[in-house]
């Protein structure tokens, strides 16, 4: 009994020291204080933070703070518009033939031999203060050759007592680029890159020779300089001035000027990362970024948390300034970035805790989960997405913004039964495509987040067109000023004009069978795949799912097994050709390894292709891609699906936020207003005591007869016990 | 002694490579190189150059148990099994296979689940052996009644709604402690008294009921008669000898869960926030890294041998007769 006492006592003594000035249920440490901070949540943690192999977005939610590339997007324009970010000013392609003679800016693709960016880069910029370059009195750098006995206190990389900078050059962003072809490192971008910038694939070969007779110097681990090894596709020009060349024209690379694969890196972070001791230690720098970005990372623990800070050094960026721009979001117009001092991330693998702590204030920003969809959204009769009374009784908003990504249903191209480019073949996936009713998918399966895809493109792309011209007429009609799924009966004629009247194969006279190959799911799933057939059925067709795991997913698409899946794409750039790469012929993923993973090669169409990809946008263009997208929807390789679409909650003290897919360095805009979070979290959250009170009487309550028990029993006679027990025999 | 927790440590090595045996069969049944390659480098414009560099650098590319290529031993020796499997013996666990540490990272994170398994454990065993004996110094009463059906009630519910219940209820209505987070310092208890009730209220069903079957059967024997006899307090016959007579069972069950509380739990630390070992498997099985894979069931296996063992040794202590030989 008295140990049950102490045990009650030491719980309460626990809930004690639970309490402070602030609220008891304050998830963060009492040292973090109610500063100029975001609270924000991940769910899986990073694997990679250096800018060559991060590919992920959990990953560039935090390096597209850290590291700058030389372009950036508006921020506030759409449809996107790249700008310079440590670029003086946008880049000029410069066009040579292959005589080194250089091409007006109309050039006939074909003449073209290679195009040349030279990039000014701002001067004056600092890299954040990192201990890789400390140097002595001698010019040496102390950090650069530490013995067993120097790391024997370090641990992390805030173990190390002195810090410093020096300024961005040009030659950082040319270390990085060759970086990509690093024989140890696995950039992901290698492939694709070394076929357009000049000579990236033979430097490869270069430094794998380089690495193999290096010698093993211990101190330097496994460090290689590659300023000792030209690359000619990547140059410096001066201090401040660097060049790319890139094999024949290739517009779409300024986009890639945007990501951190060419964000720059120092030599010596590199050198001293490279220490075999620091790699020991979990210290690389694929887990501990240098950059010239608004924040630096300077906690790293991804099971708990990851924390920016601003970066003292960071070289001064204004909030953008130009008219016709939303007015509530240029309160804050020409002032200087970043407004928040410091941005906790902390991970949360459940949605359930995380959705109940952003509704307690304790997370600034919150997406919406099935679960919490109806506690959170309503539906207007407009069809108007908003906030549920609940919500905008807190202050909490709703923010919207299309996905740059399509989820489509492919057919193998490849199959004798849906594939191929006959007119049977044709008709029997218009038929499909007309049956599978993705309107009804996104309003069940989706609550109403995406809109219906008339084609590969993605909403908010050149080559995207809205309304009755952007409509798929193979699928809808325009009626009533909107779309309107063609009947039923249309798709089976045109089921029986492919050969299976009635869903029969007149043949065979048997019914006709298609396979849907899916991965392997959870319950949860079950209902999306039970709707799936149920479309099937509407044109008698029996759809039978074969469901295997990843693995054998992924390994059934690239041998062209699978008849009919589900895949999706997130767009890397905003580019029509990005999403039209997906069924160009000579991408496709058996035999190529592409990204076309419905095998889809119409000569036409490849064609076309070919033509548009190195083109600027204009009408010409445009026209192009309307021709393209006639031809895909005529052939139906896909069934076209839906492009989703983001909702996100945000309170009322987060300010400046405008989501999009495409940009991801956007924190240095945000603002948050503490004051107000300090005060509605404390209002939000007051402590309710009864129920201990409560627990305690009932205890007590409960225990009083107990002890009258007890008592009886110790004071009464022992065989009166006995009896009363019937323990006597 | 000495000589029997040799020979058991020798009977473990046997034991340690079925178990390897068996995970690396199973592990590279489901993935072979080339998905866990695929499953690192990313979904996007993955080339089939960059997925054998990615199996070269590693020692995926090689056979898996048996090497036809090779001569004598090495048709062994020369294979993904072997060279993955020798090192874990000296508890050399490597790297996972996106680079890190695992000792490393086994290291910090055992620290966190120790915080919330320890005080489960201990607080735990306390609450159900003073409930059950509570049960057994009230049998036949109101209070064993109603205590027995209070434990088939709590061990027939699922630990999940214990866990989205104390949340919604103490975190989210009363405001009493945070939902779920962790702190290394010394604030560490507001976020440990709500996963730690819940561990041990969660628990406290089937073991009380365990524990008062054992005191039970224990009160009947003939030296309770004879303490009760003598005219010692009912209190001091239960927990000073049922008690003590209870412990072989009692720590049968008990001590071969020591060493495994450093691996932590699943539920209770994803739902907390709690940045523990719990979830480091599911982890690394979702994301194909054998390595951790491999690790964490070596050590797993090992800290249960060693949890055995120890049980053998705790007999001796508690009871005189026994001696292992």
């Amino acid at each position: 009994m008295k140990v049950l006492f102490i045990y009650l006592l030491s719980l309460s003594i626990a809930l004690l020291s639970a309490c402070s000035s602030d609220s008891w249920n304050n998830p963060y440490p009492i040292s973090a204080g109610n500063g100029n901070i975001l609270y924000s949540a991940f769910s899986e943690r990073p694997k990679h933070l250096d800018p060559v192999q991060s590919y992920s977005s959990n990953e560039i939610q935090f390096t597209a703070q850290i590291y700058e590339p030389p372009l950036q997007f508006h921020y506030l324009k759409r449809p996107y518009k790249l700008v310079p970010l440590s670029a003086s000013e946008m880049p000029v392609a410069q066009y040579f033939n292959l005589n080194g003679e250089r091409l007006p800016e109309d050039a006939d693709n074909g003449e073209i031999s290679y195009t040349i960016y030279e990039i000014s880069i701002k001067p004056g910029i600092r890299f954040q203060p990192h201990p890789a370059f400390v140097r002595n009195e001698k010019k040496e750098f102390i950090y650069h050759n530490l013995s067993a006995k120097d790391l024997a206190e370090i641990y992390e990389l805030k173990d190390f007592s002195y810090t410093d900078t020096r300024e961005l050059t040009a030659k950082d962003y040319v270390y990085e680029i060759k970086r990509l072809a690093h024989p140890r490192l696995h950039s992901p971008i290698f492939g694709l890159m070394s076929g357009y910038i000049v000579g990236l694939k033979e430097y490869s070969d270069t430094l794998k020779s380089a690495v193999n007779s290096q010698s093993e110097d211990v101190s330097a681990g496994a460090y290689l300089d590659l300023n000792n090894y030209p690359l000619e596709g990547a140059q410096v020009v001066n201090s401040h001035t660097y060049r790319i060349k890139i094999k024949g024209k290739y517009p779409q690379f300024m986009y890639w000027l945007t990501m951190p694969f060419f964000a720059p890196i120092p030599w010596e972070a590199d050198r001293f990362y490279a220490q075999q001791g620091l790699v020991e230690k979990n210290i690389t720098l694929d887990w501990y970024p240098v950059g010239t970005g608004p924040y630096m990372l300077t906690d790293n623990n991804p099971n708990l948390m990851m924390v920016l800070e601003k970066n003292p050094n960071f070289h001064g960026e204004t909030y953008p300034v130009g008219d016709n721009l939303e007015s509530s979001l240029l309160v804050d117009a020409g002032k200087p970035l970043p407004f928040i001092d410091k941005i906790m991330f902390y991970r949360e693998k459940e949605s359930i805790p995380r959705w109940n702590k952003f509704l307690q204030g304790y997370y600034d920003a919150s997406g919406i989960s099935s679960d919490s969809f109806d506690q959170a959204v309503q539906i207007t009769g407009q069809g108007e997405a908003t906030v549920t009374q609940e919500m905008s009784a807190k202050g909490i908003r709703l923010e919207e913004a299309i996905a740059t990504s399509t989820y489509y249903v492919g057919f193998n191209m490849l199959d004798p039964t849906v594939g191929g480019l006959t007119e049977s073949s044709r008709k029997l996936r218009q038929a499909i495509s007309i049956a599978v009713d993705y309107e009804e998918f996104i309003s069940i399966f989706a609550n109403g987040r995406g809109i219906p895809a008339q084609g590969p493109i993605a909403p908010g792309i050149f080559g995207h067109k809205y309304g009755k011209e952007g409509i798929n007429p193979i699928v809808y009609n325009w009626k009533d000023n909107r779309l309107k799924r063609k009947s039923i009966e249309t798709a089976k004629n045109l089921l029986a004009e492919a050969g299976y009247p009635n869903g029969i194969d007149i043949k065979t006279n048997a019914p006709l069978v298609l396979y849907f190959d899916v991965t392997a799911r959870g319950p949860e799933d079950k209902s999306k795949l039970d709707w799936m057939s149920k479309q099937f059925q509407k044109l008698n067709i029996q759809l039978v799912i074969r469901n295997t795991d990843y693995n054998r997913f992924q390994d059934k698409i690239r041998q062209g097994n699978a008849q009919i899946f589900e895949w999706g794409w997130n767009a890397d750039y905003p580019d029509p050709e990005n999403f039209l790469f997906l069924l160009h012929g000579p991408q496709r993923k058996v035999g190529n390894h592409g990204e076309n993973a419905a095998n889809y090669d119409n000569p036409e169409y490849n064609a076309l292709f070919e033509q548009m990809k190195n083109m600027e946008d204009s009408s010409e263009r445009q026209k192009i891609i309307d021709q393209m997208l006639r031809i895909l929807r005529k052939d139906s390789p896909w069934i076209w699906g839906y492009h989703p679409k983001d909702y996100a909650l945000y309170h009322e003290w987060y300010t400046n936020v405008k989501p999009n897919k495409m940009t991801h360095n956007n924190m240095k805009y945000h603002r948050i207003d503490s004051n107000m979070r300090e005060e509605k979290r404390l209002y939000w959250n007051k402590p309710v005591f009864w129920p201990l009170a409560l627990f305690l009487i009932v205890l007590i309550v409960g225990l009083i007869p107990a002890f009258i028990i007890y008592q009886k029993k110790e004071r009464g006679a022992g065989i009166n016990n006995l009896e009363k027990r019937g323990d006597i025999g | 002694m000495v000589n029997y927790i040799i020979r058991r440590i020798l009977y473990a090595i046997p034991i340690l490579i079925g178990v390897n045996l068996i995970t690396f069969t199973l592990f590279f049944v489901i993935n072979t190189p080339d998905d866990m390659a695929r499953m690192h480098l990313g979904i996007k414009r993955v080339t089939p150059e960059a997925i054998f560099k990615w199996k070269q650098e590693r020692g995926y590319d090689k056979s898996l148990i048996y090497n036809s290529e090779e001569r004598g031993t090495d048709k062994f020796t020369n294979t993904i099994f072997f060279e993955k499997s020798t090192s874990m013996f000296i508890f050399d666990f490597g790297r996972a296979d996106d680079g890190r540490d695992i000792a490393h990272e086994i290291k910090t994170r055992m620290i966190p689940s120790l915080a919330i398994a320890l005080p489960i454990f201990i607080l735990g065993l306390i609450s159900y052996i003073t409930f059950a004996l509570i049960m057994v110094f009230f049998r036949a009463t109101y209070i064993d009644l109603w205590g027995v059906v209070l434990c088939v009630a709590i061990m027939s519910i699922s630990l999940l709604f214990y866990v989205i219940g104390g949340q919604f209820l103490v975190s989210k209505l009363w405001h009493l402690v945070p939902i779920s987070g962790f702190s290394g310092g010394l604030d560490i208890g507001k976020f440990l008294v709500l996963p730690v009730i819940i561990g041990i209220f969660s628990g406290s069903g089937a073991s009380a009921r365990w524990y008062r079957t054992i005191f039970l059967e224990e009160i009947g024997k003939d030296y309770v008669r004879t303490a009760r006899a003598k005219g010692l307090q009912e209190s001091i016959v239960l927990f000073r000898h049922v008690l003590g007579n209870a412990m072989i069972p009692i720590l049968t069950g008990v001590v071969v869960l020591i060493p495994s509380l450093f691996m932590g739990s699943l539920i209770l630390e994803s739902f907390f926030g709690i940045p523990g070992l719990g979830s480091y498997t599911i982890d690394a099985i979702n994301s194909q890294d054998f390595a951790v894979v491999r690790a964490m069931v070596f050590l797993g296996s090992f800290l249960y041998i060693i949890g055995l063992i120890l049980t053998d040794i705790s007999y001796t202590l508690v009871d005189p007769r026994i001696k292992l030989e």
